[in-house]
């Protein structure tokens, strides 16, 4: 029906039960609706990867699901990166190489490279420049944001060792 | 810009997406698997169906196996599926091939094959795969199943010969026998971006010779299609680059873009010259 449901998103692990329209993207409910606005509307049809969240492990973008379409899966957003007060190493990463000019792009390219580093964590440099390819920086910020997932490639396969 | 207000069924079953199908799709319904062009068309409102039948839930469509020497890929089998090899042989290595040039990543992971084949998009790599190796698509409605072959599925343009209340439940693709080869050539300016042009070739070799060459076309014409004169100029021919010269060079002259300007026409066929060889040559490398 067209009429406003309710539903319940899970992201980062808690439960948000809001009233959508089913035309209702998933980006805008995550935005507006569970106030977590740290993943962006970019070009709203699936061109700039601003909107990249991870679904069940998988990236997708946020912007081509509708929420209704998003119930009892496992959303993750750019806010549960970080553990409390620690940075994840791709956080760390950009702040240290200059990854990030305006910052539009970025929590895109964050859960992007997540979802890449966590699937493959030993990528090849050339697979990776081909992964990443799949967001857009209007900054054109490219060899900082690629230098920053390599950087932090490494400290993740080392924490990895340590565990 | 935001899609346009519509219904939203998302039935469990198979018999009951069929039956929410033929009730909505006399009203502007239509079905939604991956949603990757769908949602992207209502989003810029060139697509406003007042229903939406959502098939992702339905049990049992996303099953991929084989049957009676061919692949059987159902409704909701993503593109991901194909990231690695789904059978033994030729035709499992060649689609993990194809699949790296479909968008990007978090696309795949979305997108479904079916969904690319009833979107009947010209620059689609599913569409070129289906038209070069005789796919078949089954297509369920209230009013029964049917099998459609293709060619014979893709009319043109974001145009099949599905009915409004049809899904399509599963593609077919055959099973290729061990000795085929097959290759694949796509030029895009970026990577993911749609193909300006693109090409699939598979043949066996026997005696020494070019048997049973198949060459495809995509991203050119209205459709993708097999080129009959390139298949010509490569039977009986030793597999080498001469001959593949030949095939491509026949290839150009046949196709016809769909290209207002003469110039950008011209620049296709080129375009089509360059991935028809690349593809025959690929041919030789994937097995």
């Amino acid at each position: 029906m067209s009429h406003e449901t309710d539903i319940v998103l899970t992201v980062n692990g808690g439960d948000y039960a809001v009233r959508v329209e089913p035309r209702r993207t998933l980006a805008d409910t995550l935005r507006d609706q569970c106030g977590l606005t740290g993943t962006n509307s970019g070009c709203e049809h699936g061109i700039c990867g601003s909107c990249t969240v991870i679904i069940d492990d998988e990236p997708v973008r946020a912007c081509l699901m509708f929420a209704v379409q998003a119930q009892g899966k496992q959303i993750r957003t750019v806010e549960g990166l970080a553990q409390g007060d620690k940075l994840h190493p791709l956080q760390r990463a950009f702040i240290d190489h200059h990854a990030l000019q305006c910052g539009f792009c970025t929590p895109g390219f964050l859960m992007l490279a997540a979802s890449v580093l966590e699937r493959e964590p030993e990528i090849g440099d050339d697979d990776l420049r081909v992964a990443l390819s799949a967001n857009l920086c209007r900054c054109t910020g490219y060899k900082n944001i690629i230098k920053a997932v390599r950087v932090a490639r490494s400290v993740m396969q080392s924490q990895k060792a340590e565990r | 810009m935001k899609p346009s207000p519509f219904s939203y069924y998302a039935p469990k079953t198979l018999d009951d997406a069929i039956a929410a199908l033929a009730a909505v799709a006399p009203h502007d319904g239509r079905v939604i698997a991956g949603g990757q062009s769908l949602v992207a068309a209502m989003a810029l409102r060139l697509a406003q169906p007042a229903h939406l039948v959502d098939i992702n839930a339905v049990a049992g469509l996303d099953s991929l196996e084989i049957r009676d020497g061919e692949l059987c890929i159902g409704a909701c089998v993503r593109h991901t599926a194909f990231e690695h090899p789904v059978v033994d042989g030729p035709l499992g290595a060649f689609l993990t091939t194809v699949v790296h040039h479909i968008a990007h990543r978090p696309i795949r992971t979305r997108g479904t094959f079916c969904g690319s084949i009833v979107n009947a998009d010209p620059a689609s790599e599913w569409c070129l795969v289906a038209a070069t190796l005789g796919a078949k698509m089954v297509a369920r409605s209230t009013r029964g199943t049917r099998t459609i072959a293709e060619p014979g599925f893709v009319e043109g343009i974001m145009t099949t010969v599905l009915a409004p209340d049809e899904l399509l439940i599963e593609v077919r693709l055959p099973l290729l026998s061990a000795g085929t080869r097959c290759g694949f050539n796509e030029f895009s300016r970026r990577a993911g971006d749609f193909a300006i042009a693109m090409s699939v070739a598979t043949y066996r070799i026997e005696g020494g010779v070019i048997v049973e060459p198949r060459v495809g076309v995509g991203a050119v014409e209205s459709r993708a299609r097999r080129i009959p004169e390139a298949e010509a100029a490569l039977r009986g021919q030793v597999p080498a680059d001469e001959a593949f010269a030949i095939a491509a060079d026949a290839a150009a002259h046949a196709v016809t873009p769909i290209e207002e300007k003469p110039e950008l026409a011209e620049y296709k066929r080129e375009v089509v010259r360059a991935v028809v060889k690349r593809a025959l040559a690929a041919a030789e490398t994937i097995r």
